[in-house]
């Protein structure tokens, strides 16, 4: 058998899964997306249909805040966490990643506990201010649940970058007069920008496509995920699912790619 | 050339010792002063604690208390570094990877609000003066070892520090840079005529750049004098046998005289130990003719390096002695020859470190 043969041989398999489990039913996705009254117009549909361009709009927009709050809150504590040893710290690490091992489900209920109608901000709340705050199933909810399972895959990898930098490029702009603002703006930030782009890029697919959150929070808003499951479940139409599911596959995909193009090919999505 | 820095400030240490929080004690309390202009070399095996010594005076380490760091006699010792006006080289470099050659070397005076204009102006300046034309756009990435040594030199003195250290700044390049460059920051370092303060575990860099020497140990400094002092008149077995070359013989002394197993070497001082312990300089041996010579000794081995030759005779002392002869003397494997030294070339050194 020559050299060249034995490859081809090797790679059967992956083809072959790849065919089966990832090619195919794509295809028959895209197809399916276009097989609806409307044909190939059920895509734009996504965009000019009212109902669809607002959640469209509003996962795209809650997915950008997610990921900025996780952004500015993980690279904070990242920072703090790699550089300061102190008593607790494994065990306050460990916490933080904590979340990483729960379904969706798990943590709409963590915030459904936290921010539902026998919640414990709603106790305290009426307690304080005579007043009942409930707000578990509204978007501030959906959002606190993203963020939930978010901080923990982005405070990781900025951990990891923050490791990586040499100490010295602070101790050299110190030493050239920089003070610790200066710094964290000329030298800390601007070597983490990579560490950044992935992570971000990361929380952002991943808030765009969550589903378990969003299907015990999201009972009067809308999202892309549940929008997709109600129109394949409850209404039958597939062709509007499918349509929709290739534009969020899409959207995320483009997000991930421009994130490796700007920082050099690391970026895997995950959750 | 004054003009590019000005000649610095001066330094005082007193009494700084460094207790790191693991309990490793890596400096025990020195003192020392450093001249204006002056360029001082900490020299010293690994771990000895040169590094945190410069890291005290630089600012980024706090000295035990008691310690206390003045420069021009003004106490900075609670001043952060980012105030103390000094330009560090490190033996990383620590060039600022998201900036180009020249945003590194204006980053100081960015950072201290000069204007555009005179920034650039500074940059080529210095750009010239470190022989970096033509790199000013680069990135850091696309720099030689030389070069980036060069950069993180031009970035350190830039900002026309009081006081200029550097980190073993020749250690992360190859020998035969290492060489030429070491010239080369020899000429840079006279001509700026800055205080600077220059770690290394090199003796040869130590020797050619350094006013002074400050020989350290195990976190003692234990000798400090001129390169000359250092290498003819070294105050223990360790300085004597770091710096330079050195045979170490153990013998007794007699009518001022060190009796060997070979012979008698007449010793300067009309010294009345009993036994001494002596360093004699492998250059300063002569061979000469067998008859007649008051130590002989058989040649062992000889190697040949150019400019010299090495010679190891046996026999003559305790233990075989070193020889550097002229690449001139013919000599050969078995020969018994005589060996001669001046008085003076002889060294005694304490029995014990
Ligand atoms: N942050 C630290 N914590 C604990 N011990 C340290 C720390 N920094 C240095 N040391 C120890 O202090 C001693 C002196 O270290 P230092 O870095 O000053 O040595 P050095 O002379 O610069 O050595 P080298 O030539 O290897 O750079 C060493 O034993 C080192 O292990
Ligand atoms: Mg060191």
């Amino acid at each position: 058998m020559s050299h060249r043969s034995f490859i081809w041989i090797c790679l059967l398999p992956l083809v072959a899964v790849t065919a089966a489990f990832f090619l195919l039913p794509m295809a028959r996705l895209v197809l399916l997306g276009a097989q609806g009254p409307h044909g190939l117009a059920g895509y734009l549909a996504i965009l000019f249909e009212p109902r669809y361009r607002a959640t469209l709009i509003n996962t795209m927009v809650l997915a950008s805040v997610t990921t900025a709050a996780t952004l500015a809150i993980a690279t904070v504590s990242g920072i703090f966490l790699q550089r300061h040893r102190f008593p607790g710290r494994a065990v306050l690490v460990a916490m933080l990643t904590f979340p990483l091992a729960f379904p969706g489900v798990v943590i709409g209920f963590l915030i459904i506990l936290l921010a539902g109608r026998q919640g414990l901000i709603g106790g305290i709340s009426s307690h304080l201010i005579g007043e009942k705050l409930v707000f578990a199933y509204s978007i501030q909810g959906l959002f606190l649940g993203y963020l939930y399972f978010s901080i923990p895959r982005v405070i990781l990898t900025i951990m990891a970058a923050a490791q990586k930098l040499d100490p010295g490029l602070e101790e050299a702009a110190r030493s050239l007069g920089a003070g610790p603002w200066a710094v964290q703006r000329d030298v800390v930030l601007p070597a983490l920008g990579p560490a950044f782009v992935a992570s971000g890029a990361i929380a952002f697919a991943t808030a765009m496509g969550a589903f378990g959150t969003a299907f015990t929070l999201a009972t009067n808003i809308d999202v892309l995920p549940m929008l997709i499951y109600t129109e394949f479940t409850l209404a039958a139409n597939f062709s509007t699912a499918a349509a929709l599911s290739v534009g969020l596959g899409l959207i995320s995909w483009a997000m991930l790619a421009l994130a490796r193009s700007l920082s050099g090919g690391t970026v895997a999505a995950t959750g | 050339m004054n003009a590019i820095v000005g000649h610095g400030a001066s330094v005082h240490i007193e009494a700084c010792a460094k207790t790191f929080a693991d309990g490793t004690l890596a400096l025990a309390p020195a003192t020392l002063d450093i001249a204006r202009g002056e360029t001082l070399v900490l020299l010293g095996p690994s771990g000895c604690g040169k590094t945190t010594m410069l890291r005290i005076i630089a600012g980024l380490e706090q000295p035990d208390a008691g310690g206390r760091v003045l420069f021009d006699g003004v106490d900075i010792t609670a001043v952060p570094i980012e105030q103390r006006n000094v330009g560090m080289v490190f033996q990383s470099y620590a060039l600022f990877p998201n900036m180009s050659v020249a945003e590194n070397i204006g980053y100081g005076l960015k950072i201290r609000g000069v204007a555009r204009a005179e920034r650039a102006a500074r940059v080529a300046e210095l750009v010239a003066l470190t022989n970096i034309t033509g790199l000013e756009d680069r990135r850091i990435d696309q720099l030689s070892g030389g070069q980036r040594q060069r950069v993180a030199l031009a970035r350190a003195v830039a900002i026309r520090p009081g006081i200029l250290l550097l980190d073993e700044p020749l250690t992360a390049l190859d020998a035969a840079l290492r060489d030429r460059l070491r010239g080369e920051l020899n000429r840079l370092l006279r001509s700026l005529g800055i205080t600077t303060i220059y770690v290394t575990h090199d003796q040869a860099e130590a020797m050619e750049l350094g006013d002074r020497i400050v020989v350290m140990r195990k976190g003692a400094i234990v000798q400090i004098g001129t390169p000359r002092e250092i290498y003819f008149k070294p105050q223990s077995r360790f300085v004597a046998e770091f710096v330079g070359a050195a045979n170490i013989v153990e013998a007794p002394v007699a009518d001022g005289r060190l009796m060997l197993p070979g012979g008698v070497l007449p010793l300067a001082e009309g010294d009345t130990h009993p036994a001494a312990v002596a360093m004699i300089r492998p250059e300063t041996i002569a061979i000469v003719a067998a008859e007649g010579a008051a130590l002989t000794g058989t040649i062992d081995s000889i190697s040949f390096i150019g400019d010299r030759q090495r010679v190891i005779v046996g026999g003559a002392s305790d233990k075989p002695l070193t020889i550097d002869a002229p690449n001139t003397v013919a000599v050969t494997i078995g020969d018994r020859v005589g060996l001669s030294v001046a008085p003076d070339a002889i060294r005694l050194l304490p029995e014990h470190d």
